[in-house]
């Protein structure tokens, strides 16, 4: 184990994941907890029967203000931002001209005048200066304001019962993928139905002064003096979490080599709309089809696949693992892959390049885990 | 703080030997355990096998990693403990214990005495953590 690098980022969390134990790791520039004493395992677990804390503060918010913030935003990312109202969160991608991705996102329509850009933590400096240099004439003011919060995602079926004991805003009011301004026990913020786990829940933002309240308060709230209470969880329950969901993950299943067409996410690539960044290049594409797709996959021999692994269709080395993992709660080792169009049909057998040995394994249709609503 | 046991040998590496007669008892220790997380998949070499000291002989995964194990020590492969197949989770439950990983018949008998003692062992895994 060595000292991480003296010039990791923390969150205003660091010190409260250090005195509960997290185990830190450096994750896209930043100190995080990898996970908890309970382990991934029971942390993954807990968050599907009953809610998980999470601290994803390392994640980048850009603020958009101004008369032409929704056009402006609509011409840099793939999703049609004039289809949200005020108080909706839209998932998105900031795209390049040939199609592929600069970072998936959230868009948050606070007003008419004014979005908030919720994007990754390893890449918010390279999204932010990909935004500005983007910047023409638009009636737009720009600021990178991921300083100015923290935020903590609370997910799994307990979450709406848990946080609602802290703030007076109906929480049931709120839609998937909407959000609400107000106070969490006495804090003021933005409330928000989303997720990265597959589960019900809410992502908090706050004054990142306010960070350790919040959290402590959270799990305070979520404490049944059983094995049934909130636990906070580490980045790598929060992977296998948005794994077994089908989510891709930046870096991995998607990045400035792969086109959202390839990943599955044509939903949010809305040719039909105004001209955007990388339009032309995605429409051609749709036209001449897809060379290669994204899939789910699981193993059925024994072991386990890992991200970066080699797969194989009749004996040919064909794509690669872009995720791979043991699935906690599914109980089967699964992950995600590029393979060619014609070998991405559920039921193919493929093989996946496990340190030298060849490991059989099925392509299954994605999402892996479906909550029941 | 992780257990260890006075009784045992250890390596670098993190594994541990306990000597039976001319037979080394080997698993990984209770911190590499620790820092492995919950162990979901176990992978041994066959009975018969032979190894130098350090070779890699399987690996031990959790959720999030996988780590390579070795043999701390020169011989061949005596006893598998198959059980791990169906029940990985006793490296972490009884790392000294039901999860051990292998016996190995020692082909050079000074070897253990060439590795860490509990004492060395526990000063060295906290200079690592430092």
């Amino acid at each position: 184990m060595t000292a991480p690098a003296l010039e990791l980022r923390k969150t205003a969390l660091n010190d409260v994941h250090r005195a509960m134990g997290g185990r830190m790791v450096e994750f896209g520039g930043w100190d995080m907890p990898v996970q908890y004493p309970a382990g991934t395992m029971t942390e993954h677990l807990r968050t599907r029967t009953h809610a998980g804390l999470f601290d994803v503060s390392h994640m980048g918010e850009i603020d958009v203000r101004g008369a032409d913030a929704i056009s402006f935003v609509n011409r840099l990312t793939s999703n049609d931002t004039t289809k949200l109202i005020d108080g909706q969160a839209q998932y998105s991608a900031l795209t390049t001209p040939e199609g592929t991705v600069i970072d998936d996102l959230l868009v948050y329509r606070m007003a008419s005048d004014h979005l908030l850009l919720i994007v990754n933590a390893g890449t918010t400096e390279k999204d932010w200066d990909w935004i500005k240099s983007h910047h023409q004439n638009e009636n737009v003011e720009l600021q990178n304001v991921s300083a100015d919060y923290c935020q903590i995602a609370l997910q799994g079926p307990d979450a709406i019962s848990i946080l609602q004991k802290l703030t007076d805003v109906p929480l049931a009011e709120i839609k998937y993928y909407h959000f609400r301004e107000g106070d969490v026990d006495g804090v003021p913020s933005i409330v928000s139905r989303t997720g990265y786990t597959g589960e019900d829940g809410f992502e908090v933002y706050a004054a990142p002064e306010k960070a350790e309240q919040l959290w402590k308060k959270i799990l305070d709230a979520g404490n049944f003096g059983g094995d049934d209470g909130v636990l906070p969880c580490g980045l790598a329950a929060r992977n296998t979490l948005r794994l077994e969901a089908g989510m891709c993950l930046y870096g991995h299943e998607i990045d400035e080599t792969t086109t959202l067409l390839e990943a599955n996410l044509g939903w949010i690539a809305k040719l039909s709309k105004t001209d955007f960044i990388g339009r032309d290049a995605l429409a051609k594409q749709k036209e001449a089809g897809i060379k290669r797709k994204l899939v789910g996959f699981e193993v059925t021999d024994r072991g386990i696949a890992r991200d970066g692994q080699n797969v194989f269709v009749n004996g040919q080395c064909n794509g690669n693992v872009t995720s791979g993992s043991p699935a906690p709660f599914l109980k089967k080792n699964i992950g995600m892959a590029y393979v060619p169009v014609e070998f991405a049909a559920v039921g193919q057998r493929i093989e996946i390049d496990v340190r030298g040995k060849l490991v059989g394994a099925e392509i299954v249709p994605l999402p892996f885990y479906k909550r029941a609503k | 703080m992780a257990n260890v046991p006075d009784n045992l040998h250890y390596s670098k590496d993190h594994e541990w030997v306990r000597v039976e007669g001319d037979t080394a008892v080997i698993g990984i220790t209770d911190h590499a355990q620790e820092q492995l997380g919950d162990v979901v998949y176990v992978e041994l070499p066959k009975a018969g096998e032979e190894f130098g000291a350090h070779d890699s002989f399987g690996s031990v995964e959790s959720v999030k990693a996988v780590s390579e194990i070795f043999t701390p020590i020169s011989g061949k492969v005596a006893e598998v403990n198959q059980s791990l197949a169906d029940e990985p989770e006793k490296v972490n439950k009884d790392p000294y214990g039901e999860g051990w990983m292998i016996k190995m018949k020692m082909s050079k008998s000074g070897e253990v005495d060439s590795l860490l003692t509990a004492a060395e062992y526990e000063d060295f895994t906290k200079a690592e953590s430092e």
